[in-house]
């Protein structure tokens, strides 16, 4: 068999393994997104009360000038801050079992348990605990503010609440300091925390840290770093690739995140406080049928995670992996 | 010094003890809430005594007979069973076509192709959804899981497991005069198998909690998967939160079963998934 034969041969097998996922791919992936941006150009509307028209770049210029997706905008960004406590905690978490400690498989399943049953049942399980007047979350706060001296305290409404800790007004932008408080979006962080910080990233930083070479440690510590001068300036930089990576991820994650919060929890309130762009996105296009409008947000949510993919093309492998 | 230094070193690895007991206690509280409110009576709900006073098994009955919750449970097992095997299948077949036979182009075509992984399926949701419309596939079991039968993800997965097995094998049984078939299937699947069950798991688990996609694309009662039913279930009788914690509880055991039996698999998947290609 000449060279040449031979290459074609082995280009139809491996098409043929191949076959079935990228047909997949095209109909499912590459075929939809070549379709969203030419949809959301036009009026498309799925009750077809207009016919289907070209519009340009009018549901962009609709977008631009529309509060409700800049305030669902800042909404998607202020989930976002749950990201670093997360992050923190899993980093925590991994450097105590990391210490040769017995009993980590136990520990590890333990503090994994919330992150693998994650989704509807366990949302709803918030919502009752958040309850106000009867869940355990207000019984336990108010129990301990009457042991402070505070009788009668009241706990934070939590999921019926537009207070913030920014103190953002509600359904505009801007700052009220009547808001100031706890209210939903701090609870949609801290289940979210509970979910994360035992999870996936605490076993990504715990197989990082068996990775960090020994010998770097040790030589720290006979120069007489202390343990946190050890941690600071030895362990931390060998994790930066890990860190980079879990950051990244949990850009591209939150950006798109918040739909089953709001979908089961909230509804997108009280007043659109937990509505992100994914949960937009969906009423547009499923409650209200504006499929035109709703790809003019998708493709704004794609730009956004394409600029952090970018700079994770640009400063991911060459400057953080030691 | 040496004495200080173990007495040191015990302490902090009690203090450590401590801490990680507290986190534990912290994630298996609002469980324990779950399981312990799930059967109590109905007056009780609201008490803030987390005990019940008389314990009513009966919630747990009490939820198939409301809702369909056996055929919600069947539905979510059966969707997702499909889609893992599909994808298992899908994926296993592109990673080996991308890790162990040699064409020309290989490497690009699986860095354009692993670039597609950032692509928001909240991009791909309306067109996916108006061609189930189209293919009047829209509230049937086909239309939830023919699209989700393919995964860049579980490509990029097994690529990566099946990259660190011995090219010698494949080398050998080609020159026994083995065809690429034989060698996937009889070679190289069995040695992936690790990462096939991790895979098949992450998949199930998706699967079995997935919301968005039925969420549009179911209509009739007789096709509600768990999470669909669960929703259905709060909204109609979302006040006996007895029955809704008993609900909770059985949507959420398989997924505990499944973590702790596979659980190796799982810290694997995860290194897997997080490795640059």
């Amino acid at each position: 068999m000449t060279s040449a034969a031979r290459h074609r041969r082995n280009l139809l097998i491996a098409l043929s393994f191949l076959l079935p996922n990228f047909l997949g791919f095209l109909i499912f992936t590459l075929g939809p997104v070549v379709f969203t941006f030419g949809a959301a150009f036009t009026n498309w509307d799925l009750q077809g009360i207009e016919p289907l028209r070209w519009v340009g770049l009018f549901n962009f210029a609709t977008l631009a000038s529309d509060d409700r997706f800049w305030i669902y905008l800042v909404n998607t960004i202020y989930f976002l801050l749950g990201m670093p406590f997360a992050i923190a905690g899993s980093l925590a978490v991994a450097v105590l079992l990391s210490t040769k400690i017995r009993g980590l498989v136990v520990y590890r399943t333990l503090l994994y348990l919330p992150s693998v049953t994650s989704g509807v049942a366990v949302m709803l399980l918030w919502k009752v605990l958040y309850n106000p007047d009867f869940g355990p979350i207000n019984h336990l706060i108010e129990t301990f503010l009457g042991w402070l001296g505070f009788e009668n305290a009241k706990g934070p409404a939590w999921l019926l609440s537009t207070q913030n800790l920014f103190a953002l007004a509600v359904e505009r932008l801007g700052i009220d300091p009547g808001q100031f408080g706890l209210g939903a979006r701090e609870a949609i962080i801290l289940m979210g925390l509970w979910g994360a910080v035992g999870g996936g990233n605490m076993l990504l930083y715990l197989a990082a840290l068996t990775n960090v070479p020994k010998e770097l440690q040790e030589a720290a510590e006979l120069d007489g770093a202390t343990r946190w001068q050890n941690f600071r300036n030895v362990t931390w930089p060998q994790l930066a690739p890990t860190t980079f990576f879990i950051v990244v991820m949990g850009f591209i994650g939150g950006l798109q995140g918040g739909f089953e919060q709001a979908r089961v929890m909230t509804g997108g309130g009280p007043a659109g406080t937990t509505t992100t762009l994914a949960y937009y996105i969906y009423n547009k296009a499923f409650t209200e049928f504006q499929m035109g409008y709703a790809s003019a947000v998708a493709l704004v949510l794609f730009a956004l995670i394409f600029a952090v993919t970018l700079i994770n093309w640009k400063f991911g492998n060459k400057e953080l992996n030691y | 010094m040496a004495a200080e230094n173990i007495k040191g070193e015990r302490a902090r690895k009690f203090a450590a003890h401590v801490t990680l007991w507290v986190l534990a206690a912290l994630s298996l509280l609002p469980f324990f809430w779950m399981v312990l409110t799930s059967f109590k009576p109905l007056a009780e709900v609201e008490s803030p005594n987390p005990f019940p006073t008389e314990w009513h098994p009966e919630n747990y009955r009490l939820v198939f007979e409301q809702v369909p919750f056996a055929r919600y449970y069947f539905n979510s097992v059966f969707i997702a069973a499909w889609c893992t095997f599909l994808v298992v299948l899908t994926s296993s077949m592109a990673a080996y076509a991308f890790s162990r036979l040699h064409w020309p182009g290989r490497d690009h075509v699986f860095r354009l192709y692993l670039a597609t992984m950032m692509i928001p399926g909240l991009v791909t949701t309306i067109p996916n959804f108006s061609l189930m419309v189209r293919l009047h596939l829209l509230d049937s079991y086909q239309g939830l899981i023919i699209p989700a039968a393919f995964s860049a993800f579980g490509t990029f997965m097994l690529r990566q497991f099946m990259m660190s097995i011995h090219p010698a094998l494949d080398e050998s049984a080609e020159v026994d005069g083995a065809r690429p078939w034989q060698i996937f299937w009889d070679i190289i699947l069995p040695l992936a198998r690790p990462g096939l069950v991790t895979l098949a798991i992450f998949t199930f688990m998706g699967n079995y909690g997935s919301l968005f996609w039925p969420l549009i694309m179911v209509k009739s009662e007789a096709l509600r998967t768990l999470p669909i039913g669960m929703m259905y279930f709060d909204s109609q009788y979302g006040r006996q939160t007895n029955v809704l914690m008993a609900a909770s509880v059985m949507n959420i055991v398989p997924l505990v079963v499944l973590f702790v039996v596979g659980q190796r698999f799982f810290v694997k998947g995860i290194m897997l998934g997080s490795v640059k290609g």
